[in-house]
């Protein structure tokens, strides 16, 4: 997706940096601790500013970074080398640890909670015996490789910079695939990305590692820097910083992370140094200017000055269209997708004592459009959630080929091979069109999140890549392919969603008012492509308001109202039923 | 376990309890009204703890100044918002409540700083200079970040906590205080003695519970800050300013905030920086009662103030570890009832 040749430049520069004659060793003392801070600040770029998990708590992972190698190669004398690898597991499995608990708090729970376990593990740090107390351990061996011991501030610069570039190339992979991809959508809510497969959960607890992982790094290298370790860095006061240096730089960009720990720890450096000088007189005048600075800083760019510094570079309008030839394998399909494809038995749905879906019957068979109409309220689009499992019947039953699939989880139904668009649209406004169609392929890919990192999801991703195009290009939105979503008018936001629905290569294609906000041309367009996808061999359950374009389109129409199933028939029958003239018009024709 | 250490413990819980009551009822009304989860509470808390203490001590509190500034600054806010329609109401109005109202309130508290104000002066004096700081704290700081995500609020917050308690060791310095008793005298009661400070304690948190309960079922502005709180867009297009709401929210919080100190600095000493713990310790109160729920995040105050109690007698070395993660089996009870709504974002 992005250029190598940035990340190149950027990497000769810092490994060059040492060399730079007259460079006072403090500013490598200075780029030592921004590297560190940037570690952390990406973990939570993904975690915060992608995934929209806000967590207070990064400081604590940090801390188990630290400990876990300083307790192991002083009390046991392990190579620090040897202890990197046990740092990054004990931060990555108390992170699942954690994470169960907390990724599955919603809103702002979610922070409060992380504030609360990260104050509760900086205590703790500070009285453990094992861990030194409030006096910590100290006397922890350097980095070394051979006899080449790396003591000075200067010769732990490389292995801080090496990890700062590898792991925002690893981010970075992982967010330009198909676990990134779901990654991104968790911000906008579940049900958009359950409906495709994605196990949001799932998703949450893996930037929670990822971003821990990244923290603990950044403490086994702290450890090693410093050679000792006491609690005070792993206090909820860094927790907080930490979380700010991510919002200061662009919470939703992998560099911002480090801009924002250049900023902030020179900021930092500089009001310490210089204020005093300025402002002489007691206490912390500079946590008073950098308090200030901070608001006025959000004040001036509440995105982060990342994507503010962006704004002044050439828009790219790079993006190649993928190759088409490449054909994806198709979903698993149950042996016979024929006679009737979705039973819908008795269905009832109660909320409290509003009765929104009161025991609804009807069918889809297969090769068949079926439209689901009735005025506002009758609870067409209840009987689209019971459908596709985001709501649970209260009684009744619904099958698909047969089987019953009653409460099962979203994730399984589109697995049987039902997809479905929303009735107020479900895309990632922030992705592109071809990004959030591809969501919709999630379950015909197969790379997982460590593949992505390291590239070698790249086969996967070209046919998860060229499936969607195909699909846009089937819906006829090929020109806007690579348009943030957020910016196409909402008829056309309507024809990604369905464009992504047909990536799942489903065999019943459920659409919720899909014609809503489209012109006269485009609604015959749209009804030109359900025809060719039903005389293709799909199904499709549409509701739908224009009845104009229902009454054309539909072999069969289910007129629902206040939750109850009032006819049935073909578009002839229905126009001249008086039970649905009265639902519509109030009163007998 | 003997039954008087019990009852004191309890005892002891309740009144801390009762202040951390106080602040989770502060953090929810500003979270609920404003999305700002308000880290600068504890500072409200050090700052009418110690402004009283300094003037009951005869000390001239650096906080009146700050007040006037803080006022300056929200009059320069108003008038550069409003840069394009000024007109003389409007400039009169903004003069009158952020300078000339701190500005007299600093004479009066120059007036009375220097010859010890009886108690009730100094507790009037206090409550009106955090008010006023809150109000033109939310002028300056958050109103013009009122669009933005709970995630910018948050971190502007935490750049006001940083800035307020860098401002406390200015003007306060690095030692504790205390301050005199609210009301002194005390009696007994089988084993247990109850103090005139920890009644007014009790009294005052009822009071306050009470008040919010009657405030927000009963008076206009209250059902237009739970109308703000439930729905922002909506209110605005049923004629509510939220601005006005965030205002009230945020004055209310000062006030809760100042006047916790109060209670609390006659009965531990307080240092520039104890806020911060105290406003965590009403968080998690605020946490458990979900930040929705003003009953149950007094209960749950309770709860911790007690917890706190016997585990500061039990394992004083891990009192802060218990109190903290205490939330825990909290938030997994929460998550395990985990609602299905589906959230919109952003």
């Amino acid at each position: 997706m992005q250029s190598r040749l940035p990340i190149i430049v950027f990497a000769a520069v810092m490994a060059a940096i040492p060399f730079v004659p007259g460079m006072p060793p403090f500013w490598i003392v200075l780029l030592d601790n921004i590297g560190l801070a940037a570690l952390v600040a990406m973990g939570l770029v993904l975690l915060t500013g992608v995934g929209g998990l806000t967590s207070f708590g990064q400081a604590a992972f940090v801390g188990f970074g630290a400990y876990t190698t300083a307790v192991l190669s002083t009390a046991y004398g392990l190579s620090p080398w040897l202890t990197l690898p046990l740092s990054l597991v004990v931060s990555g499995s108390l992170a699942v640890l954690l994470g169960l608990i907390t990724v599955r708090l919603s809103g702002h729970y979610l922070p409060l909670g992380t504030l609360a376990w990260g104050l509760g593990l900086f205590y703790l740090f500070s009285k453990l015996e094992f861990l030194g107390r409030n006096d910590g351990i100290s006397a922890i061996p350097p980095l070394s490789i051979g006899s080449f011991k790396m003591l000075s501030p200067g010769s732990i610069y490389y292995a801080i910079w090496v990890a700062v570039i590898l792991s925002a190339l690893l981010t970075m992979n992982l967010l330009d695939s198909r676990t990134g991809r779901a990654i991104r959508a968790l911000r906008r809510g579940h049900v958009a990305a359950e409906a495709f497969g994605v196990h949001t959960p799932r998703a949450k607890l893996l930037v929670f590692i990822h971003a821990a992982v990244l923290a603990g790094l950044s403490g086994w290298l702290y450890a090693h820097l410093q050679r000792a370790v006491n609690p005070t860095p792993f206090g909820a006061h860094m927790g907080i910083e930490y979380l700010f240096i991510a919002v200061v730089g662009g919470a939703g960009y992998v560099w911002g992370g480090v801009l924002g720990a250049a900023i902030v720890v020179v900021l930092k450096e500089v009001l310490q140094s210089y204020l005093p000088l300025i402002l002489p007189g007691s206490g912390q005048v500079e946590t008073i200017v950098f308090g200030i600075m901070l608001v006025a800083l959000l004040q001036l760019a509440p995105g982060g000055l990342w994507p503010w510094l962006m704004s002044f570079l050439p828009e790219r309008t790079s993006g190649r269209k993928p190759d088409t030839s490449l054909k994806l394998e198709h979903r698993a399909r149950a042996p016979a997708e024929t006679g009737v494809l979705l039973q819908v038995e008795k269905a009832r749905k109660q909320f409290g004592g509003v009765v929104a879906v009161n025991n609804v019957s009807f069918d889809v068979k297969a090769r068949e459009i079926v439209a689901l109409i009735g005025p506002n309220g009758a609870g067409k689009s209840t009987t689209f959630n019971l459908i596709t499992g985001v709501l649970s019947a209260t009684s009744g039953s619904i099958s698909v080929l047969g089987r019953k699939v009653d409460n099962a989880p979203p994730q399984e139904i589109v697995k049987l091979g039902i997809s479905r668009t929303f009735q107020h649209v479900k895309l990632v406004p922030d992705m592109t069109v071809l990004e959030n169609v591809a969501i919709g392929a999630h379950l015909r890919g197969h790379s997982g999140p460590i593949s992505s990192m390291l590239r070698l999801d790249r086969t996967d991703e070209a046919k998860l890549l060229a499936e969607a195009a195909r699909q846009i290009e089937r819906v006829g939105l090929t020109e806007q392919m690579h348009q943030l979503a957020g910016s196409l008018s909402l008829g056309q936001q309507r024809i990604v969603e369905i464009a992504r629905a047909l990536c799942v290569d489903p065999m019943l294609l459920l659409l919720d008012e899909p014609a809503a906000g489209l012109r006269h041309m485009e609604k015959q367009r749209l009804a030109t492509l359900l025809r060719e996808l039903r005389d293709g061999g799909m199904s499709v359950l549409l509701v739908e308001h224009d009845m104009g374009f229902v009454m054309n389109l539909a072999d069969r129409i289910v007129v629902l109202d206040f939750g109850t199933k009032i006819a049935e028939g073909t578009p002839a029958t229905i126009k001249s039923n008086p039970e649905v003239i009265k639902a519509y018009l109030g009163v007998a024709a | 376990m003997n039954t008087t250490i019990m009852l004191f413990l309890v005892q002891d819980g309740i009144t801390n309890g009762a202040i951390y009551a106080l602040l989770g009822l502060a953090l929810v009304l500003v979270f609920a009204v404003t999305r700002v989860i308000l880290i600068p509470q504890g500072e409200f808390v050090t700052y009418g703890a110690l402004t009283y203490a300094s003037l009951a001590a005869g000390q001239m509190p650096g906080t009146a100044k700050l007040a006037l500034a803080l006022g300056i600054g929200a009059f320069g806010f108003d008038l550069f918002v409003a840069r394009k329609a000024l007109h003389a109401r409007l400039i009169v109005r903004s003069l009158i409540t952020n300078v000339v109202l701190p500005a007299i309130v600093l004479a009066l508290t120059l007036y009375f700083a220097a010859q010890k104000p009886p108690v009730a002066v100094c507790i009037a004096l206090s409550l009106v200079i955090v008010a006023m700081i809150g109000l033109y704290l939310y002028r300056i700081a958050f109103q013009p970040l009122a669009h933005t995500s709970v995630l910018v609020l948050l971190i502007a917050s935490v750049g006001v906590h940083l800035a307020l308690q860098g401002l406390g060791l200015l003007f306060f310095g690095a030692e504790g205080q205390r301050g005199p008793t609210v009301l002194s005298g005390a009696f007994t009661a089988g084993a247990l003695r109850f103090t005139g400070q920890s009644i007014t304690v009790y009294a005052i948190t009822i009071a306050f519970i009470v008040g919010l309960w009657l405030f927000f079922g009963l008076t206009l502005y209250g059902k237009a800050l739970r109308a703000t709180a439930v729905n922002r867009l909506g209110a605005r297009l049923a004629g509510i300013r939220t601005t006005l709401s965030g205002q009230i929210a945020f004055l209310l919080a000062s006030v809760i905030g100042a006047l916790s100190g109060i209670l609390i600095v006659p009965i531990t000493t307080l240092y520039y920086d104890s806020g911060f713990l105290i406003g965590l310790k009403g968080f998690v109160a605020a946490i458990i009662g979900g930040l929705v729920s003003y009953p149950l995040t007094a209960v749950a105050a309770l709860v911790v103030g007690i917890v706190e109690a016997f585990s500061s007698f039990y394992a004083s070395n891990y009192k802060e570890v218990i109190v903290f993660m205490l939330l825990i089996p909290v938030l997994l009870l929460r998550s395990l009832a985990a609602p299905a709504v589906e959230e919109e974002k952003d």
